[in-house]
């Protein structure tokens, strides 16, 4: 459907990907669009490779899309933004957050972690890098990543004019929502003020 | 009200509505969270986890035969185990409505296969619906109850893990009270002995010509005329993948209930259209069904019987059409495996075990679990996974066959608690009733882990949180004439090392019992506790990198340095890693810091 918009989320189990992708589908619903979202459970908890797509229109059919369908990939991880780039149609966006982890075959010495992911990245498509783990690291607490990388979703979709703070605070754990608050607002305002762009020099 | 669900809540939420009393399953993905939802409404519905899925379908069927609405919940491998009442309830009816759902896999998400359950509708000859988004799976259940009661049917419910995982919107609506049904004394019906199944056979019969009829003006078969140029007739999830394809530019024939097929309505509808394409994952459930009515169509000749489909997948397959990509090859990349968690207690234990089946001839049975990851590089402790409960049986055949040729080579199963209870029990005393010295290692870690850390009966709490009786394992095995039984902590080396040796020298079954929770489990309600992470000496560490055989996401080696590394935020402190450290250079964070 050509007034759909898709959105894929991915990382690695243990993230927070379910939380961004819950807050982004209560939003969309309260706005009035039709939402559809499609999770994998299973073998994902376990530190492997996960995915989430988010879907938003007037009628929303298939809750998934294929290689080359999706409007924006966000990834929670540097490696896994290209692990899911067929995914991202040409003209399609990347957020990604500058930040590696490492997998079992990296830890164990038998592979390196690829090299300049986000200069890759920016030479195929539209990317943004956003140093989430550092800005939530300097909230607080690095777990609220995944919060940093929603606020810049939302800038990149323009998805602006939902009130994204009262279903934050009504998502998250009470103990945890000014945290996640900051976070998002941190992560709008490291697209807005185009942190992203500059940190293609700062690989670590 | 409306609300985002997933198929499962939405399942859950209907049956509630349709005023379900008693509900069970056994946990399996994509179906667990079915239950786990059902659970919710404690005065309502009686919601069980039971042991296995025939146990499951067993006592859904009692609940039945005693009055009420009754549901059980599986995933697709699971109605093999619970095929053998199924099909003989297909015989005796049900006294409250039966709906048994079913959870395919296609794409082998979180699955050993990927068969296709519907052909148990056709096997069992019982009714099916089909839902394709979450709204359909609250609606369609519902019905299912009704069309139980009305037909006096199990009624099977299939859905697929796209629409189980899913969310979308949904209408909440009242619960219906269904008050109990008399449960008569008379109670032949549902007594299967032959001279009593053989009245019933051909009331089966009878009562699938009512159901083909129903079919044909059921609700959920429905048409959406637009052009007559494509027709498309499909079902489940792939009636989403089709209207994303095609649009408003082809007409559907949208089959919800799915057996008996709605014959006539298939005639008409392929009738009137030019091309006719059959859209289903899987296999050629409908296809078959409509080519044995001489209709032409296109099909699994274009669409594969493999895997899952997609948007994407639909319109190359069926219209040649291939959406430009981004080219860039995942292979390349370094893969992203899950692995067992830090601190997870089976890492000790396969360490272990990997590193006895390097320096002897060993076979490895496992079974269906976390514990399969025991498969992976570097543990490598881990041969066979083939279904619940087949680890220690398949160690007993293959250890009977090894000790008549005079192979030297031995067999260790590995069950976890959960699937000892599921099927474990009747596969332990194989090898007891059947003599042979397979080594059969339980590793209990005190719940359900893969999927999601469910109770079972083991575990001391019910699904809805009652505490209950914990079955002992250790009695339970002694009970059934193991005479050779060890308990050892999996995360003390030593001690398993020295308890797989001392089974290795026995010539009768043995069991060890490797008992220490999940540390997903545990750690469910604390926070990450920092100090109590293991830490790398510097100068002890001489970067021999024996540590990273363990296989621990915690622990990395740095090649700067040239040293082992500790990721304090993961570590769990659990002190594998520190067994296989020559130089004692592994240490508990606050003993580095004394």
């Amino acid at each position: 459907m050509p007034d759909t918009t898709s959105i894929m989320l991915v990382g690695v189990g243990g993230q927070g990907t379910v939380l961004v992708s819950s807050v982004l589908s209560k939003g969309l619903v309260a706005a009035g669009r039709d939402v559809k979202m499609s999770e994998i459970h299973g073998m994902s908890q376990r530190g492997g490779s996960v995915s989430t797509q988010v879907r938003y229109g007037d009628v929303v059919h298939s809750p998934i899309v294929g290689k080359g369908g999706a409007d924006v990939l966000v990834s929670f991880e540097s490696m896994e933004a290209l692990r899911w780039l067929e995914y991202v149609r040409p003209g399609g966006k990347v957020i990604v957050n500058d930040y590696q982890i490492p997998s079992a075959p990296i830890l164990i010495g038998q592979r390196d972690y690829p090299t300049d992911v986000i200069g890759i990245l920016t030479s195929k498509v539209d990317t943004t890098a956003i140093r989430a783990f550092d800005i939530a690291s300097e909230l607080g607490n690095p777990l609220a990543m995944n919060l940093v990388l929603f606020g810049a979703l939302v800038e990149a979709t323009g998805l602006t004019d939902i009130d994204w703070e009262s279903v934050i605070s009504s998502t998250v754990k009470k103990t945890t929502v000014a945290l996640n608050l900051a976070a998002y607002r941190a992560g709008r305002r490291a697209l807005v003020d185009g942190e992203g762009l500059a940190l293609k020099e700062h690989m670590r | 009200m409306i609300r985002l669900m997933t198929g499962n809540e939405a399942v859950a939420q209907g049956a509630y509505e349709a005023g379900v009393c008693f509900a069970a399953a056994y946990p399996g993905t994509p179906s667990t969270e079915i239950l786990e939802n059902l659970a919710k409404f404690k005065a309502d519905v009686i919601a069980e986890w039971a042991p296995n899925e025939k146990v499951t379908l067993e006592s859904v069927i009692g609940a039945s035969i005693a009055g009420v609405r009754a549901l059980a919940a599986m995933k697709m491998v699971g109605v093999n185990v619970a095929a053998d009442p199924l099909f003989s309830v297909a015989y005796t009816g049900v006294n409250g409505g039966v709906v048994l759902v079913s959870a395919d896999d296609p794409g082998l998400h979180s699955s050993q296969n990927e068969q296709d359950n519907r052909h148990y509708a056709t096997f069992a000859k019982i009714p099916m619906l089909e839902p394709s988004d979450s709204q359909e799976s609250k609606d369609m259940v519902k019905a299912a109850f009704e069309i139980s009661e009305t037909f006096d049917m199990p009624v099977l419910f299939r859905m697929t893990t796209r629409v189980c995982h899913s969310k979308s919107l949904v209408t909440l609506g009242k619960r219906k009270g269904t008050p109990r049904r008399l449960c008569p004394k008379d109670l032949s019906k549902y007594n299967l002995v032959p001279a009593l199944a053989r009245r019933q056979r051909p009331r089966l019969e009878a009562k699938l010509k009512k159901l083909a009829e129903y079919s044909e003006t059921c609700e959920f078969n429905r048409i959406e005329w637009n052009s007559p140029k494509i027709g498309i007739i499909t079902s489940g999830i792939s009636y989403q993948y089709a209207r994303e394809v095609f649009g408003d530019s082809a007409s559907y024939l949208k089959l919800g209930f799915t057996h008996p097929l709605p014959k006539e309505k298939i005639r008409a509808f392929a009738a009137k259209v030019e091309t006719l394409y059959v859209i289903e994952e899987l296999e050629p459930f409908l296809e078959d069904q409509i080519r044995q009515l001489g209709i032409a169509c296109i099909g699994k000749d274009r669409l594969s019987n493999m895997y899952e489909f997609n948007p994407a997948i639909v319109a190359k397959s069926l219209l040649g059409i291939e959406s430009p990509v981004i080219s860039y090859d995942p292979a390349t990349l370094p893969p992203r495996p899950p692995v067992f968690c830090a601190g997870c207690p089976h890492r000790g234990f396969f360490y272990e075990l990997g590193k006895k089946a390097r320096r002897r001839n060993l076979m490895i049975s496992g079974d269906i679990g976390c514990y399969a990851l025991g498969y992976n590089y570097p543990l490598e402790a881990l041969d066979l996974c083939v279904c619940m409960g087949a680890g220690p049986s398949m160690a007993h055949g293959a250890q009977k066959i090894f000790s008549k040729f005079g192979d030297d080579r031995r067999v260790v199963a590995t069950i976890g608690d959960s699937t000892f209870f599921h099927t474990g029990i009747p596969s332990l005393i194989d090898a007891v009733y059947n003599k042979s010295n397979a080594i059969i290692c339980i590793l209990d870690n005190r719940t359900t882990a893969m999927t999601g850390q469910q109770d079972n009966p083991g575990s001391g709490f019910t699904l809805q949180g009652e505490p209950t009786k914990i079955i002992d394992i250790e009695a339970v095995v002694r009970a059934l004439g193991v005479d050779h039984v060890r308990v050892v902590n999996p995360r003390d080396l030593l001690g398993v090392r020295r308890a797989l040796t001392w089974a290795f020298e026995l010539d009768e079954p043995s069991v060890i019992i490797t008992k220490y929770p999940c540390t997903l489990a545990k750690h469910v309600s604390e926070e990450h506790d920092e100090s109590r992470a293991m830490t790398v000496l510097e100068a002890g560490c001489i970067g021999c990198r024996l540590c990273l055989n363990v296989g621990c996401p915690a622990l990395s080696f740095d090649r700067g340095s040239k040293k082992a590394q500790i990721d304090a935020n993961i570590c769990d402190g659990c002190g594998v890693c520190s067994y296989t450290c020559k130089s004692a250079a592994m240490v508990l964070g606050e003993l580095a810091d004394a």
